[in-house]
């Protein structure tokens, strides 16, 4: 049976320092530094149960290959129950979980936010006159692609073969209401006479349907099998198939209607009839079709527009709902993912305008082609490429996606605060409220524990495995009521 | 060298697939039309002012 789909994001930025030579990594330090040090006492991520070499298909890669893990880097644990930390050469931040898309939307927001305010922070501590820029995309353009990950509880007990099989349509179509769009192609032999502007940021770097990589011939579905909580009863599904989105709908609907989809799965009623014969080529020839005319193989021999496969999952979404409910992702948001799933589709189809300010890859090709029109550009031209790298930009006044209409979701406000206070409706909850008050007690965390030092005992690890739990509801006044650390301990073992 | 205005035309691959017909770029409105001018205007003004130089430069390391 569907579980409740507890959802989180981790985004790489690109960065770059303006002005004077650097390496990405200590760049990436100096961020993270800058902004840390200036909000929180740094308490540190705790490794013990990180084990991203376990494959989901059953087997351990260790020995065969070891994702590498950079204890030695920038690593921190911020009071909104997130993580930011240096990832090889970007920073990153991964959301606090939460419960449903509109939440993420809120966290990832934040995010970016505090993005933002590190470079600001940053400017400060460079006395050379440089800058340190950061960029949210998923490509410099040259073929290097980093990563905006989702994450979705799963249930253990629902066949690993089965939710590759049937996410993986989604996963190659979705890209028509999440796409961040790219100018130009990053695919061997592809010019830009070819392919002068593409849906997806990432289509171009797929090469296996299914494995554990992440960092070369990446796979539509990611095996890695790290669940980050109760290993008997769940999974986490890793996706690295996704675009980092500008646009708050974008990442609503990437997230929701995948939530939505991925219930479908564990409850067995969305059925293989959907699968794809080439879900590599289809990925990729997808992208390099904003026209959203070009068909795909399925299986069973018949060919569908990426549009026509959407309304085949929306139709079947729609009808779980009306059998199943969708309490899992949300009652209110499914639903309203739901509408906003049929509208863009509908928009694609026959408005293309009318969901500009909802879908990145359309909002930035108006940019793009206007610009190209007005300066008689042709593809190909650097300025174009540029316009595309600056859509990502988060310098306040130089991001172009800031200045196209794309509609919000969250306001300020709600932005605003999730910099510094995690999610009440899980686990993030307990490690942000634990870090707001007693951040001297606390030498590390990670997602599922939390370690303290109160002085007189050995250390303390304060398991979290289940998701759902740690939440106001269970501890806020639990928390409200402590003092101390010693007395929150005390409490919770007894 | 002849010169082509080229815009969301499909373009065949190696790979498997049909077209299925030839979109209609839809005409835009006026209002759309003064809107983007605007943007335009302003997107002139904060871009980057050597583009070549911008884009080059821009090179990341893999991640994930």
């Amino acid at each position: 049976m569907a579980i409740a789909k507890v959802c989180g994001i981790e985004t790489e930025y690109g960065i770059q320092v303006r002005g004077a030579e650097s390496n990405p990594v200590s760049a990436s330090s100096v961020l993270i530094n800058a902004y840390v040090s200036g909000v929180l006492r740094k308490v540190g991520w705790d490794f013990e149960d990180e084990q991203p070499g376990n494959d989901a298909r059953g087997f351990r890669y260790e020995d065969v290959f070891s994702p590498e893990i950079e204890t030695q880097l920038v690593n921190a644990v911020l009071t909104n129950g997130a993580r930011y930390y240096v990832d090889h050469a970007h920073p990153e931040i991964s959301t606090p979980e939460c419960v449903d898309a509109l939440e993420i939307v809120r966290w990832d927001r934040a995010a970016e936010e505090i993005v933002r305010a590190s470079m600001e922070r940053a400017k400060h501590l460079l006395h050379d006159g440089s800058e340190i820029v950061t960029y949210k995309n998923n490509s410099d353009g040259k073929g290097n692609s980093y990563g905006c990950h989702e994450n979705y509880l799963v249930d253990r007990a629902t066949p690993f073969g089965r939710i590759v099989t049937q996410i993986t349509p989604h996963f190659v179509t979705r890209q028509v209401f999440c796409g961040a769009g790219k100018v130009g192609s990053e695919f061997a032999n592809t010019s830009s006479q070819a392919v002068p502007y593409q849906i997806s940021q990432r289509a171009d770097f797929f090469e296996e349907e299914v494995g554990l990589e992440t960092t070369l011939k990446r796979p539509i579905v990611n095996t890695r099998d790290e669940p980050h909580c109760d290993p008997q009863k769940y999974r986490r599904l890793h996706v690295i198939v996704g675009d980092a989105n500008m646009a708050e709908v974008s990442t609503y609907l990437k997230v929701g209607t995948t939530a939505i989809v991925l219930a479908m799965i564990e409850d067995d009623v969305l059925g293989t009839d959907l699968t794809l014969a080439n879900p590599v080529s289809a990925i990729r020839q997808i992208s390099h079709d904003p026209t959203l005319t070009r068909t795909i193989l399925l299986r069973e021999g018949k060919r569908v527009t990426a549009l026509e496969l959407q309304w085949a999952i929306l139709e079947r979404a729609k009808k779980y709902e009306r059998s199943h409910g969708l309490e899992v992702v949300g009652e209110r948001v499914g639903l309203d993912v739901l509408t906003r799933w049929e509208t863009v589709l509908t928009g694609l189809e026959s408005d293309r305008d009318s969901v500009a300010s909802w879908v990145d890859w359309v909002a930035k090709q108006r940019l793009v082609d206007a610009f190209a029109a007005r300066h008689d550009l042709r593809p190909g031209d650097a300025k174009l490429k540029a316009l595309d790298l600056q859509y990502h930009d988060l310098r306040a006044e130089r991001c172009l996606a800031k200045r196209v209409g794309l509609e919000t979701l969250v306001s300020e406000d709600d932005v605003r605060t999730a910099m510094t206070q995690p999610p009440t409706t899980t686990r993030a909850y307990f490690r942000g409220r634990c870090l707001q008050k007693w951040p001297n007690d606390i030498v590390a965390a990670n997602w599922d524990s939390m370690v303290f030092d109160i002085g007189r005992d050995p250390l303390r690890r304060v398991p979290m495995m289940e998701p759902l739990k740690g939440t106001a509801e269970h501890v806020a006044a639990l928390l409200d009521d402590c003092d101390t650390a010693g007395e929150l301990l005390a409490r919770l073992g007894s | 060298m002849a010169e082509r205005t080229q815009k969301q035309k499909p373009v065949p691959t190696r790979t498997e697939e049909t077209v299925t017909e030839a979109p209609a770029t839809a005409p835009q409105g006026e209002k759309l039309k003064a809107e983007l001018d605007d943007l335009l205007d302003e997107i002139d003004e904060v871009l980057e002012t050597n583009a070549e130089d911008f884009v080059k430069s821009y090179v990341q390391k893999g991640g994930e």
